[in-house]
């Protein structure tokens, strides 16, 4: 039998950006494949603007904090948050992140990126950005990872999403699921 | 009553409230504070998903007025509880000493939340201290899923002893999410009953002598009580058990002490402990422990309560001898450290990261900061006192001087004032406080300054909601928690009510004119006495009301920007950036809220709508 699929990210980004949303669709995805799951939040004055990140922990962990070097993934949504969390990577970790530009790996870790504020501006869905970083790493994630199991696909996502709105807000799942297809695109 | 049994992703604050709702309580009252607010949002949303029509929620005006009403309910025999973050319980710890005497007849829990690091407050105090002090049990849960379960306890605990019962649960309790098993909802299903009994619920001081005596007794109980003892938790797994070691954890430092064990490969090495009910202290399991083991290592958040609980100290590794470290938050990294020193292995850990992330910053189109830059304009050199919420923020822009604790914007304004009284040339004094915070504990201080005739302005931040906690709703709201209709107060009679004399209302978004309001009322305040303005404007995140307040405006940056950087400095939006310094400024259109106030900062006029 296969062993469960374990799996440690760190989301980061500043006040505003959806960091938590995408953490909870995540965590709702490990939740639907029975999966045990842990999250942290950055709530209270840091969200005014400050830096914002959670870690996300799916499989049998006790707490809800990453340590430091043990993290399998990151997601930048504003590019100066990858340097203050990219030492939470594994060596064998790597990032997404949101960044006009190339990023040179820091402290070994491996970044690759999307222009998500550009892509958002150009789809005119300026607050989309999470989403669209979530289903480029996701894209990359299945890429890079064929061979070992991640705990889930952007189609959970999709799946996720379209449970919590397609009644409640059928125009907002709309623009969601292109901001998550435009992501999944960008990884080519 | 058909209720799905599925697994939910549960933030610790709605696993407690989830426990709540499970166990029958009646009435739940709170002030929000982070990291404890979503708890009473939370209780107010089951209450809507499971019918729960007789569940009365409320957030009250502050933390001693939320205590009260829950305690009357648990001694009219009613299951109660109260919601706060650490220093609320500051605020309502006149009740809880009082309520620790006198007990109750129905379960009454206080949650208390605390802050270790600290992430949003202004102390990393152990509320676990309060309940020691207070002499009543403290539950400590290490999970979102424990906390849930500790409800259940908590209240078996709380009628057992007719006792007030405390769970203490912190930010990464708090804030963390889980999977959750929601279990059956019981429906508040008790009659009040409230059986007078004066020596008790009115007690002299004569009387609290012999509650003070019965309280004692309660509590050698209470550290006998079964249900709520140390769990061995690698119990069977040790063939070392009796060994020289051992670990003793609270709270989210028992999660981090159950991985770090494992990560280390002493999982079926080194006895494990987890304490849920730090105070007091089973007394059985302090004389096991000591008689057991030859040293432990005791891990919990933020002081040493446990550790102290255990008699032989030069036994004992944590805190007060330094081995843990006692300022911050504990983490998981060194946990780990601590376990692996311990157990004499080597920690193969990268070295801590120290993260120093963005501060933060007022939002883009928050009123606050046209607020901030009127009062800077209107009393230049002032001393500028300001309290507890998001403003507190306006010290990025050097228009706060002084933040103390919920309230003390007023009264050390009166204090500066009555400081400088015979100064030669005494400064112009402007306090700045949240609508919220005024309705928290402002007035007193207001009707002292009126009283003592303080010279200063005070100008009410009214973006109409409490907002740094998550938008709840104030005094003046006409709206309660459970979306039903509440009798807004209305601000302008409650300070003309303490007896000021000068109260004007002005819209900081049209910057010129609130300016000129701001001078006059500092005008006022240098001859007569105080002088109120409330600045009113809706808070940006609060969308419908920041929508309707305004239209959004396109801005745009001319040719006659020389990138002197006077924007960036004294008012500091977000969506103002600049690329390098010196260079012309910049409006970020991602984050620009289109308020406009920009326009009436620049100095050279290069700031313009965009037509």
């Amino acid at each position: 039998m296969k062993s469960a699929p374990t799996c440690q990210l760190v989301i980061s980004g500043v006040g505003g950006q959806g960091v938590l949303f995408i953490t909870r669709l995540l965590a709702e995805a490990a939740i639907s494949k029975d999966l045990p799951v842990h999250t942290s939040e950055t709530h209270g004055m840091a969200q005014r603007g400050g830096t914002v990140v959670s870690h996300l922990k799916v499989g049998s962990f006790a707490s809800p904090l990453i340590t430091p070097g043990r993290a399998d993934g990151l997601m930048a949504l504003k590019a100066e948050t990858f340097f203050q969390y990219s030492p939470y990577l594994l060596p064998s970790g790597w990032a997404a992140v949101n960044s006009p530009s190339p990023m040179e790996p820091f402290a070994n870790a491996e970044a690759v990126v999307i222009d998500a504020d550009r892509l958002a501006t150009e789809a005119g869905q300026p607050k989309s950005v999470n989403l669209m970083v979530l289903g480029f790493f996701l894209a990359m994630a299945e890429k890079k990872q064929a061979a070992s199991h991640f705990f889930c696909t952007e189609k959970n996502i999709r799946t996720i999403l379209e449970n919590r709105l397609q009644k409640k807000n059928p125009q907002l799942l709309e623009s969601f699921l292109s901001a998550l297809e435009i992501g999944v695109m960008a990884a080519g | 009553m058909n209720q799905e049994h599925k697994k939910e992703l549960m933030m610790g604050n709605e696993a407690i409230a989830h426990g709540l709702i499970e166990n029958g309580c009646s009435v739940a009252t709170a002030y929000p504070g982070t990291p404890s607010s979503e708890i009473l949002s939370a209780v107010a949303a089951y209450r809507r998903r499971y019918g729960l029509n007789t569940l009365h929620v409320q957030w009250a005006t502050n933390e001693k007025v939320a205590f009260e009403i829950a305690y009357a309910g648990g001694i009219a025999g009613l299951r109660t509880a109260v919601a706060m973050k650490q220093v609320g319980l500051n605020v309502a710890s006149d009740p809880l000493m009082s309520a620790a005497y006198m007990g109750t007849m129905g379960g009454f829990v206080i949650i208390s939340a605390d802050d270790p690091g600290p992430h949003s407050s202004q102390t990393e105090q152990d509320s676990r201290m309060m309940a020691m002090m207070a002499k009543i049990p403290v539950l400590d849960p290490s999970s979102p899923r424990e906390a849930k379960e500790m409800v259940a306890l908590a209240y078996g605990l709380s009628e057992t002893f007719e006792t007030p019962v405390m769970i203490r649960p912190t930010t990464r309790v708090c804030h963390s999410r889980q999977d959750v098993q929601p279990e059956g909802v019981l429906p508040a299903p008790q009659k009040p009953n409230f059986k007078k009994d004066p020596p008790r619920w009115a007690a002299t001081p004569k009387f609290r002598y012999q509650l003070h005596l019965e309280l004692e007794a309660k509590l050698a109980k209470i550290a006998d009580y079964a249900p709520t003892a140390p769990i061995f938790r690698n119990l069977g797994r040790n063939p070392d058990a009796q060994g020289k070691r051992a670990v003793i954890a609270s709270g989210v430092a028992a999660a981090y002490t159950e991985e770090a064990l494992k990560t280390l490969g002493l999982w079926d090495i080194l006895p494990f402990y987890q304490v849920r009910q730090p105070f007091p202290l089973h007394t059985a399991f302090i004389e096991n422990i000591l008689s057991q083991y030859e040293t432990v290592l005791v891990l919990e958040e933020t002081t040493g309560i446990i550790e102290m609980q255990l008699a032989d100290r030069h036994r004992v590794r944590g805190k007060q001898e330094r081995t843990v470290p006692c300022v911050g938050e504990l983490l998981p990294e060194t946990v780990e450290r601590l376990v692996a020193e311990f157990s004499g292995r080597a920690a193969r850990l990268p070295e801590s990261v120290a993260v120093r992330g963005r501060r933060p910053t007022l939002c883009a189109g928050c009123p606050h900061r046209a607020s901030f830059f009127a009062i800077k304009k209107a009393a230049p050199r002032g001393i500028y006192t300001s309290d507890i919420g998001c403003y507190t923020l306006g010290m990025n822009l050097n228009a706060v001087d002084t933040v103390l604790c919920m309230g003390a914007a007023i009264s050390q304004a009166a204090g500066f004032y009555h400081a400088y009284r015979h100064a030669e040339k005494p400064p112009d004094i402007v306090a700045t406080i949240g609508d919220s915070t005024f309705f928290h504990a402002g007035i007193p201080a207001l009707i002292d300054a009126v009283h003592q005739n303080v010279r200063f302005v005070l100008v009410i931040l009214d973006n109409l909601t409490t907002a740094m906690t998550g938008s709840q709703p104030t005094p003046a709201t006409s709206i309660g928690i459970n979306t039903e209709s509440l009798v807004p107060v209305d601000l302008e009679s409650v300070v003309n009510g303490c007896g000021v004399k000068f109260l004007e209302v002005g819209d900081p978004y049209a910057l010129a004119d609130f300016t000129a309001l701001v001078k006059q009322a500092v005008a006022f305040s240098r001859e007569n006495g105080p002088a109120v303005v409330i600045a009113r404007h809706p808070c940006i995140l609060d969308r419908s009301r920041s929508e309707s307040a305004h239209t959004a405006v396109t801005i745009t940056i001319t040719d006659q920007c020389d990138g002197c950087g006077f924007c960036l400095q004294h008012f500091e939006c977000p969506a103002l950036i600049s690329v390098d310094e010196g260079s012309r400024t910049q409006v970020d259109p991602l984050v620009c809220s289109g308020c406009g106030v920009c326009i009436s900062v620049c100095p050279k006029g290069a700031i313009v709508e965009e037509k």
